[in-house]
């Protein structure tokens, strides 16, 4: 019954031929090392992507996750040098930092979704305001300059990033899990069914005896989780957070989701294109760093070619589905 | 010019239309001719938007021949049949909504030069307004003005094009009575004035009461051509059909006494005001009123979508309904009048849409789809509604097809008592008619049915009681043999029978 027409599958398509071809200009592209680099990388995006693909689908949209991010590891860094003293370089100590973090995520996604849902703000305002906040939050609590996780404490979360089964590193399987748990939310759920019942239509939703404002609010709460997840992996790999941490994340991140084939005004959530849209991103920058064929410089400028690209592929599908 | 009535301005001959293999016309002629109201009926799927979107310029015919003032003729467009005199208004309205009325009825043809001349337009619209005996402020927006003053508005935008030949699809279709009266009278001074007038209309009285001459389209044939007389509505009726329309109402039943629904003293802010009534297991209870007497805002704060005051019970329970959710807890349901905008999720499939409301029933954690499909199975035996495909999506059905699909979405968490608004708007006899069958099939089940309507006959050849409301309040009840017309509508305009 479902049909596979090339627009489902353009972004996969995209995949593939980036993969082939990173292999054809650089033999180290499919070295066991260069694939863990690019998937672990691809894991912080990945994860808010995810998270970030259900806020948009129920017709939402989030620009603070960059920021959230980098407030969330600032404070959870604050947090367990402040514990250190009387725990000690144990791992107690980190599990606290990870608590923080994902308990602050937590509530900065119920603040971002109650803005929207209660004091019924556009989602767009409401997230440039927390952007802006939570960025100038890490500033001052860095006063301008770094917050650095203490040296003992740094060396024991070290394996949480570049640790694993293998070459399989914990941010690629957690990326990995959360990436199915989500994919299966939006397909199986009743509150993925939901949420794209509320991007479709919202009024429709609430004649059908949805709770709009519960669902819209929980998306930014699972989106805001996510981002607290993120950062417990993202802290062991640097040990620090300033004012440039996690910048530009919110613009991947809708990014990935759009080139995964997730309409951006809502109702319709693919949570694996999401997937491949991250990994095409993170492989553009790869490829582009392994090859001297273009200069990276030029990055930004391929990843915005293939962003409107995607939505004008888009486009035409539903064209087609008109006739 | 006046005088040569036997030349038809725009017409068709023998024309054809295939999309894809599907042939949809076949050899349609029909002539309009100026001066002349010509109603053009049938069911859902007859052909009538396609012929409309022929004579509009939005279609070209795949074989036969459009003829202008009698010459063979292409429209490259509907903006160029537009400069040809050609106008359509078309049912889904083309307004922009963050725009005033005035910047509505000037669009594309604005008055000034570079600077805009807001005065002219301002003055130009509120003259044809006046017209129309509307009372719409031309600086209003499009956004802020109810459903018939839309419409209002697309009647003076088309009045503005100097139309030469009018395409009218569904006019009246949301408009209030008096508001039927003001398009009525404008539709005498065009025609009047030469202007030759295509009217679809699903209303068989209006069309008997305003056509010149009547085509009737089955299956993409023109079945029938009468001229003014010549086709009682009984008689359209079954032209349209292809068959006898005996007992187009079922047969009225027997409620119970017991009451399902007591309502004591409900208030909806602004919109209702103390309203009481009680609804009887098994009965079909109509509510009558004009558009705007706040039926459909009582039966929003029946069920928890507007706030609301009051006391309700649920056979002989108290409840209280804050949100629509605990309505549904007590088994009361709401079905919209509003299909496209509330009713149904046009982008997706039927599944989707049907299983929305009660998506709880069909597994704890994991949503089952198999059951999901077992029930559309289900649903489209029990409702007959006629999907080409499964997967299709809910807009791509017809309005019939539609209404039945919401039906059976509402019908789906199995509630004991249902508030239906209107429940036949926009749709064909034959489908009618079925729904009648299944709102009496459901009160039968001893279940218990409110039905808001617009539509007179379908008020009284449905219901077994009837409430009439005015100005947000009940004027009066009438049943039996008292419930007429003539009564109903004196409820609603509030003239009292000695009076009259």
């Amino acid at each position: 019954m479902r049909r596979l027409n090339l627009h489902t599958l353009g972004p996969i398509v995209a995949l593939i031929a980036l993969v082939i071809l990173g292999a054809m200009l650089n033999p180290a592209f499919l070295a066991p090392a260069n694939i863990t680099n690019v998937l672990a990388r691809s894991a912080f995006i990945g994860m808010i992507a995810v998270g970030m693909t259900f806020v948009i689908t129920s017709g939402g949209l989030d620009l603070s996750v960059g920021s959230m991010a980098a407030f969330l590891a600032g404070v959870a860094i604050m947090a367990m040098n402040a514990v250190a003293p009387a725990l000690g370089v144990h791992w107690g100590t980190i599990l606290i930092g990870m608590g923080v973090a994902l308990l602050g995520g937590l509530a900065a996604g119920w603040l971002n979704g109650a803005l929207v849902t209660k004091a019924r703000i556009e989602p767009f305002i409401v997230t440039l305001g927390t952007m802006g906040i939570f960025r100038s939050l890490v500033t001052w609590l860095a006063d301008g300059g770094t917050l650095s996780l203490q040296s003992g404490l740094r060396t024991l979360y070290r394996p949480v990033y570049y640790g694993g089964i293998g070459w399989i590193t914990w941010p690629i399987i957690t990326f990995a899990v959360v990436a199915i748990i989500g994919e299966w939310m939006m397909r199986h759920s009743r509150f993925g069914r939901h949420v794209e019942a509320i991007g479709s239509n919202e009024r429709v939703a609430r004649y059908s005896a949805i709770d709009v404002n519960r669902v819209k609010l929980m998306t930014y709460v699972l989106l805001g989780l996510l981002v607290g997840l993120a950062v417990v992996l993202y802290v062991p790999r640097l040990g620090s957070a300033s004012g440039s941490t996690g910048v530009l994340w919110e613009l991947e991140a809708i990014a990935a989701v759009i080139i995964g084939g997730t309409a951006l005004k809502g109702g319709t959530g693919r949570v694996w294109g999401t997937v491949v849209g991250v990994l095409i991103l993170s492989l553009i920058d790869n490829i582009l760093n392994l090859a001297d064929l273009v200069s990276p410089y030029l990055n930004g400028a391929i990843q915005g070619v293939i962003i409107v690209l995607a939505v004008v592929l888009q486009r035409e599908k539903s064209a087609a589905d008109e006739r | 010019m006046d005088s040569g009535r036997t030349m038809t301005v725009l017409a068709l001959r023998n024309v054809s239309k295939s999309f894809g293999p599907i042939e949809v016309l076949h050899g349609v002629d029909l002539g309009l001719e100026p001066g002349e109201v010509h109603a053009l009926i049938g069911e859902n799927g007859a052909g009538k938007s396609t012929i409309m979107k022929i004579l509009g310029g939005f279609l070209d015919p795949t074989s036969g021949e459009l003829l202008l003032d009698g010459q063979p003729h292409r429209f490259a467009s509907g903006p160029q049949a537009e400069a040809a005199g050609v106008v359509v208004i078309h049912q889904e309205f083309n307004l922009a909504a963050d725009l005033s009325v005035a910047a509505n009825v000037f669009l594309g043809r604005e008055a000034g030069g570079f600077r805009l001349d807001h005065r002219a337009m301002r003055a130009g619209t509120a003259a044809l307004l006046d017209q129309l005996h509307s009372p719409i402020d031309p600086d209003a927006l499009i956004r802020d003005l109810s459903v018939p003053d839309r419409q209002m508005v697309e009647i003076a935008k088309a009045l503005s094009r100097k139309a030469r030949v009018l395409i009218m699809d569904e006019p009246s279709a949301v408009l209030t009575h008096r508001e039927v009266g003001a398009l009525y009278e404008q539709i005498d001074r065009l025609r009047a004035q030469g202007v030759a007038i295509l009217y679809c209309s699903h209303r068989l009285d209006e069309v008997a009461h305003l056509a010149d001459r009547i085509t009737v389209l089955r299956d993409g044939r023109v079945v029938r051509q009468a001229l003014r007389g010549e086709l009682d509505e009984s008689g359209m009726a079954t032209a349209m059909v292809g068959r006898e329309l005996q007992d187009f109402y079922p047969p009225k039943g027997q409620p119970d006494a017991a009451p399902a629904l007591e309502v004591q003293d409900l208030t909806v802010p602004g919109e209702v005001h103390g309203v009481s009534f009680t609804l009887r297991k098994g009965e079909v209870l109509g509510i009558a009123g004009l558009v705007g007497s706040g039926r459909t805002e009582l039966a929003e704060g029946l069920v928890g979508l507007r706030p609301s005051h009051g006391e309700i019970r649920v056979n002989g329970q108290p409840t209280r309904v804050r949100e629509l959710r605990d309505a549904f807890a007590v088994g009361l349901a709401y079905l919209t009048e509003d299909r496209k905008e509330a009713g149904l999720l046009l982008e997706k499939p039927l599944r989707e849409n049907l299983t929305l409301a009660a998506l709880e029933r069909f597994g704890r954690v994991r949503i089952d789809n198999r059951a999901e499909d077992a029930a559309l199975d289900r649903a489209t035996a029990e409702f007959d509604i006629r999907a080409p495909r499964r997967d299709m999506l809910a807009g791509r059905l017809s309005g019939g097809n539609q209404q039945k699909l919401l039906l059976a979405k509402v019908m789906l968490p199995d509630p004991r008592i249902i508030i239906i608004d209107e429940p036949t708007r926009g749709i064909d006899v034959g489908t009618k008619r079925q729904i009648y069958a299944f709102i009496r099939k459901l009160a039968s089940e001893g279940r218990s049915i409110i039905v808001i309507s617009s539509e007179m006959t379908e008020v009284i050849g449905l219901s077994d009681r009837v409430l009439v409301m005015r100005e947000g309040r009940i004027a009066g009840e009438v049943a039996g043999a008292a419930m007429t017309e003539e009564n109903i509508v004196r409820l609603a305009m509030g003239v009292s029978s000695e009076a009259a």
